[in-house]
């Protein structure tokens, strides 16, 4: 398969009074045509400004750095002016966000709303943009799409909205999907409607899909391969089962340890990572995970590991050199 | 820092008799309604029923969870059994007392006894107070001790739930999410209370953050013989912090039992579908998923009969007809279901 989407060595820093951001510092990954990627992290790790970077969303104060490449379909999109990222956003690679209320605007209706992203992008009347709305609601299953059509979004639920959202995302047959925690704001029950729906479509539709996402239950579900972000870093990334099953990065196997599955008691305490996620004004020297890792050990202190191949995964992580980190060995310290 | 089993002495084996006369809270028939008001007269034209007959016993050193969706009335049950919010009718009994009829210094000496944490740890911790003077506001209030020994409980409860004395002459802002959170429970517990609402406390935390309140709220309740009511959305969550666990849905609960039995044995088929709804982090997971059509019905009109037939794939004319009263179904397990157990679980391999 080849790649939809490569990017190298992605840097995308935000100027402050206090210094320099580094939201997202290096990173480097690929999606493959009709393939879906999940990105996984914490709050800060820096996977929504990955994101909003591909898309080239980042604004002012913030800024992808010269170096970085983001190559989509053969054209590196760091390249292109503005108006050439504008007919590439919603025709070629869309995104839906986690609260639909806030993308939709309150005094159009959702109907007007996806008929305008149709119009922009392809050259038909509003009579055939506003019939490519409906079949398109329809496709997202939201009942009686000739009257929802004219609702406004206020008058939606959460997950009626969501599905307003991806129809708009998806009406002009884009090659990639971005999704920032599409589901983080609903309920459990219409958060499994709406990923069933995004299967449905991935099946149909074929298209890529970036998934941004806090939530290591949704990435299960949704996505083959999966890049684990810390502090502006993918610190490991490979297929989602051999990663669940044995991951390599401490903080991957620590994050694992730490979600109460179902039926778990608390007679068996949780996995608790020590600390809290450093600042992105100052990274930990050395391995930027070092500071809260069961594992530390004098090298991580000085030296920051690059990611390093272990069988089908990737890990950046010094226990990792040479083969495959043996869980729970703490090296001695020397 | 023990978190292994409990002494017989603290943590006594639930029993689901209402006359049990160890029992610490006590609610029958709690409504609340909330008055619909509309036009220039304010005039009251519907009344939306959040919370609409609960039947409810928590027993001394247990937690009870309250699982739901949004809109299910989870948060305005727990807030009304402290009596934040006035119940529309209905009995509440804390240790003995009727809350209800409870009135000024009455009122104020029992909630020494009952706290409560919030999820919006930036909207309930005032800005503008230092974390010493929010943690020892209760005490302040309540007139216990002199300023110097408020001082050193405040340093104490701090240093209990993982925060450094300096954190006293700081302010909120000046916090994580996660230490904020330990805010909010050392502002609980300065009060020495027996009670503990604690309301979604770990939903705006980062996973690696929300495992250490979680183990927190399990080392306290331990060692200070907590009674806690956790609410939470999430059920792997809920199902894990606590004993017994209640499922609601639009006002009622619809199905009551032990965390392990609701897992194993789920009966109702919200309760099914809620378990069926969890993504688990396990790749390639074979799940059958019970995936429920359309949105929670609106709580000022609710449905006739059963509330949740309008989504139920097992609803009959019945249901629409016959409200289902909630029903002993096995010891300790009661449910709301015309058909209870009926909907073939797949649920039950998903916890191997």
């Amino acid at each position: 398969m080849s790649a939809l989407l490569t990017v190298k060595n992605l840097g995308t820093f935000f100027s402050t009074p206090r210094g320099t951001l580094r939201a997202v510092d290096g990173i480097d990954f690929e999606i493959p045509v009709g393939g879906t990627l999940g990105v996984v992290g914490e709050s800060g790790s820096g996977k929504s400004v990955t994101a909003l970077s591909v898309m080239r969303l980042v604004d002012r104060p913030g800024r992808i750095m010269d170096d970085s490449t983001i190559e989509f379909d053969g054209q590196d999109l760091t390249a292109l002016d503005e108006q050439a990222m504008e007919k590439i956003r919603g025709n070629d690679i869309s995104m839906i966000f986690q609260e639909p209320m806030t993308s939709l605007n309150p005094v159009f209706t959702v109907g007007d709303q996806i008929a305008e992203a149709v119009k922009l992008h392809q050259q038909v009347s509003q009579k055939e943009a506003l019939d490519r709305a409906i079949e398109m609601m329809k496709l997202v299953g939201v009942p009686s799409p000739e009257r929802r059509v004219h609702d406004y979004p206020h008058q939606m639920s959460g997950g009626m909205r969501q599905r307003v959202m991806i129809a708009m995302a998806l009406s002009c047959n884009p090659k990639l999907l971005i999704a920032d925690e599409p589901t983080t704001a609903l309920d459990a029950t219409i958060q499994a409607q709406i990923l069933e729906l995004m299967r449905e479509l991935r099946e149909r539709l074929g298209m890529a899909i970036l998934l941004i996402t806090h939530d290591l239950g949704v990435i299960a579900e949704m996505v083959d391969e999966v890049a684990v972000m810390y502090a502006g870093r993918i610190v490991e990334r490979g297929p989602v089962a051999d990663i669940f099953r044995s991951p390599q990065h401490p903080y991957t196997e620590a994050l694992l340890q730490s979600i109460p599955l179902l039926g778990m008691r608390y007679t068996t305490p949780l996995k608790a990572i020590r600390g809290m996620v450093p600042s992105p004004l100052d990274w930990p020297t050395g391995c930027r995970f070092g500071p809260r890792c069961d594992y530390f050990f004098d090298r991580c202190a000085t030296e920051d590991p690059q990611l390093i191949t272990v069988g089908r995964q990737e890990s950046a992580c010094w226990l990792c050199e040479g083969g495959a980190r043996v869980p729970g060995a703490v090296p001695a310290a020397s | 820092m023990s978190t292994n089993g409990t002494n017989a002495g603290d943590a006594p084996t639930p029993v689901t008799t209402p006359e049990h006369p160890d029992v610490l809270l006590e609610a029958r028939g709690v409504r609340k309604y909330f008055p619909v008001k509309k036009g220039m007269l304010k005039r009251t034209v519907a009344q939306l029923q959040a919370v609409d007959g609960v039947d409810l016993e928590i027993y001394p050193g247990e937690t009870v969870g309250l699982v739901g969706e949004s809109g299910c009335g989870k948060s305005t049950l727990g807030r009304t059994l402290l009596r934040l919010l006035e119940p529309t009718e209905g009995e509440i009994r804390f240790d003995g007392v009727d809350l209800v009829g409870l009135k000024g210094a009455a009122l104020k000496e029992m909630r020494r006894h009952m706290q409560i944490v919030f999820q919006d740890s930036v909207g309930s911790l005032d800005p503008r107070m230092s974390v010493g003077d929010i943690v020892g506001e209760g005490l302040r209030i309540h007139g216990i001790g002199t300023r110097e020994e408020r001082k050193r409980q405040v340093f104490e409860v701090l240093d209990r739930v993982g925060l450094s004395r300096e954190a006293a002459e700081r302010y909120p802002h000046q916090f994580s999410g996660g230490q904020r959170q330990r805010i909010g429970l050392a502002r609980a517990l300065v009060l020495q209370p027996k009670f503990i609402v604690a309301d979604e406390p770990v939903s705006a935390l980062d996973v690696s953050i929300q495992s250490q309140v979680l183990n927190l709220l399990v080392e306290l309740k331990q060692e200070f013989n907590l009674t806690y009511l956790f609410v939470a959305h999430d059920l792997a969550v809920v199902g894990y912090i606590s004993d017994r666990v209640a499922v609601m849905y639009l006002g009622k609960v619809v199905e009551f039992a032990t965390s392990e039995d609701l897992f194993l044995r789920p009966l109702h088929p919200y309760t099914q579908a809620l378990l069926s709804a969890n993504p688990e982090p396990i790749p390639g997971r074979e799940i059958k998923r019970i995936v429920l059509t359309g949105d929670v019905p609106s709580p000022i009109n609710p449905p006739s009969g059963c509330r949740f037939r309008t989504r139920c794939p097992l609803a009959q004319q019945i249901c629409s007809e016959v409200e289902p009263a909630l029903e002993e179904n096995g010891e300790g397990h009661t449910v709301a279901c015309h058909f209870a157990g009926e909907l073939v679980p797949e649920t039950a391999p998903l916890i191997g």
